[in-house]
């Protein structure tokens, strides 16, 4: 089997967020693979291990995140690469998955698999717009993926249900929590890492124009939540307390 | 300038979703002097046209097909750009639900436009559209517009207000006939389990219950969903409770998880790592029950009770019961 996985490196979600000239600063921020995503490199993996074939993990992004494809190929990916263009300064969704769209046009797959949002900017957009792209269907928020012959089997989460649906080959599916549980890197396939081959891009190198990549969303301003101020921890006994918190919620809050 | 907007309702169970509502009343609140049209799909479409009307909408385009009585990808996608090339509209708006999320970026694909998704808030400045979405599950924001083409948008359930309903008016109802071929049909829905069946939905609750570590067992669940029912309340967790499989994934609320923006926010035994207060902070009014005073959690509650869940929540539920049957 042909396995694509489309990723993006994010921050740590353990990582606070500073605004810095009204833009999220960067400054000694540690960087992971979108969790998301991740899930969808272990089923990738998962799906080689059954069924044979080569996992090819694929980034749009600046040069750190090669450390990310270098970490999905320390879990066992086969092949990686990297589409970075200083020309891609400000890409949204329609720019991110036209270019993926080109990348993807020059390889063969069986089935992509991607995260079905990433945890920075939360869109949810590029795996079903890159579906749409290359006319294949998609299968959003999946929880469990069977391939058998050309056909799938998935279990897809919708707001807490769960469906059941099959389709054809080629299809992009796009990981929902609970898909699996990601492996970590071995030392030993750390150091295989270092010899598998990452391929860098540019968009020369994928006859891509970056006036018909240009962003058709602009963000206009970056800012912080205002802050939260901590509130009033009850005092007394406890059936006092929980009368007054009830009395608060109806009265001062009004939200009951 | 005359602007059309068209807003794709979400029907869940054959009901209108409450944010179908919501982006009537975004609509309404953008548009300059135009006719803001509804687009309803299913077979019981038409039943919905009133309350539509009464909520803000002008027009209401249903299409009535069999096909689009369950929701899939392919089905909503073709008859979606068939309303949007008949009503052909400057502005698009609809939910941020598991329907709205798979096929908006879809369409904007098909049609080359930008779309933002996830807002939480929607302005009119200088004549542009400008929208505010949540971005690192609500530990910043953005403000974002589309700079070429329709403005398409999705909006996060429970963060713009329905107008108030007004039942003397009355929409202009449009039947629309849509081809869809059973070969144009790609994923086949084997079946569908409903888990949610009696319970409220996580993304459009107006108050939520949530239990972290500290609920112990899937049975310590138990007096949560006892309050929740009190207070018509969805159930929600932190991730050390799903990782403790305590409960399904599908109640996980953080930056790995649902973002939830309920009025009220009730966290027992949830200590407030800094993934989960990404998922929750930005709720209106937050209470925290813990045992631990330290427990971060309380550093972004409004009210806090330090003590046991397992004595406040049922004591919690029992005064509730009281008070509300009084009123």
């Amino acid at each position: 089997m042909k396995i694509l996985v489309i990723m993006k490196q994010t921050f740590d979600t353990e990582e606070r967020i500073v605004v810095e000239d009204g833009q999220i600063s960067e400054d000694g921020v540690e960087f992971i693979i979108n969790p998301y995503d991740e899930y969808a490199v272990e089923e990738a993996i998962r799906l080689r291990e059954a069924h044979g074939g080569e996992v090819t993990v694929i980034t749009v992004g600046p040069e750190r995140a090669e450390q990310a494809l270098r970490t999905a190929l320390a879990m066992g990916a086969d092949k990686g690469m990297i589409v970075d263009d200083e020309e891609l300064d400000a890409p949204d969704e329609y720019t991110i998955a036209k270019v993926l769209a080109a990348v993807v046009a020059d390889l063969d797959y069986d089935i992509i698999l991607g995260g079905y949002m990433a945890v920075d900017d939360g869109s949810a957009q590029v795996g079903p717009r890159l579906a749409e792209l290359l006319s294949i269907p998609h299968i959003s928020t999946i929880t469990k993926l069977t391939v058998d012959g050309d056909k799938v089997e998935v279990e897809k989460d919708v707001e807490g249900d769960v469906e059941y649906l099959e389709a054809k080959l080629p299809v992009l599916v796009t990981a929902q929590q609970g898909l699996n549980d990601p492996r970590y890197a071995s030392l030993k396939g750390i150091m295989q890492a270092k010899k598998k081959p990452l391929q860098r891009l540019d968009l020369d190198d994928l006859d891509l124009d970056e006036d018909e990549l240009e962003a058709k969303t602009e963000t206009l301003e970056v800012f912080l939540p205002p802050e939260k101020e901590a509130g009033k921890i009850l005092q007394g006994e406890q059936k006092e307390q929980v009368k007054e918190l009830v009395h608060l919620l109806r009265n001062e809050a009004k939200v009951i | 300038m005359s602007k059309n907007g068209l807003v794709l309702a979400d029907v869940r169970d054959g009901e209108l979703r409450h944010v179908t509502l919501e982006c009537l009343a975004a609509a309404s609140q953008v548009m300059e002097d135009g006719v803001v049209t509804v687009a309803v799909l299913g077979s019981n479409a038409k039943d919905l046209v009133e309350k539509l009307s009464h909520y803000g909408a002008d027009r209401v385009v249903t299409v009535t097909n069999p096909k689009l009585d369950q929701y899939t990808t392919d089905a909503y996608l073709q008859a979606f750009l068939q309303v949007i090339e008949k009503t052909d509209p400057d502005v698009i708006f609809t939910g941020h639900t598991a329907v709205g999320r798979d096929v908006s970026p879809r369409i904007a694909a098909r049609l080359q436009l930008g779309l933002v998704s996830d807002c939480t808030a929607v302005d009119r400045v200088d004549g542009k559209i400008v929208f505010t979405r949540p971005i690192y599950a609500g530990k910043a924001f953005v403000k974002k517009a589309v700079r070429e083409g329709e403005v398409f948008a999705t909006l996060r359930p429970n963060n713009i207000a329905a107008l108030e309903a007004d039942t003397s008016r009355s929409a202009v109802v449009e039947e629309l006939d849509v081809t869809i071929a059973d070969d144009s049909l790609r994923t086949l829905i084997k079946e569908l389990v409903r888990k949610t069946a009696d319970g409220v939905d996580l993304s459009e609750a107006r108050i939520v219950v949530a239990g972290g570590r500290g609920v112990k067992s899937a049975e310590g669940f138990q007096p949560l969903y006892e309050l929740a029912e009190v207070l018509g309340a969805a159930v929600g967790a932190s991730r050390g409770a799903c990782d403790a499989e305590y409960c399904d994934y599908a109640l996980q609320i953080g930056q790995t998880g649902k973002v939830v923006t309920p009025d009220l926010y009730i966290a027992c035994g949830i200590s407030g790592a800094i993934q989960h207060l990404a998922g929750m902070s930005n709720s209106k009014v937050i209470v925290a029950i813990n045992k631990d005073p330290e427990a971060s959690i309380f550093s972004v509650a409004d009210y806090g009770i330090v003590g046991d869940l397992f004595e406040v929540v049922p004591m919690l539920t029992a005064e509730l019961k009281e008070v509300l049957v009084e009123n």
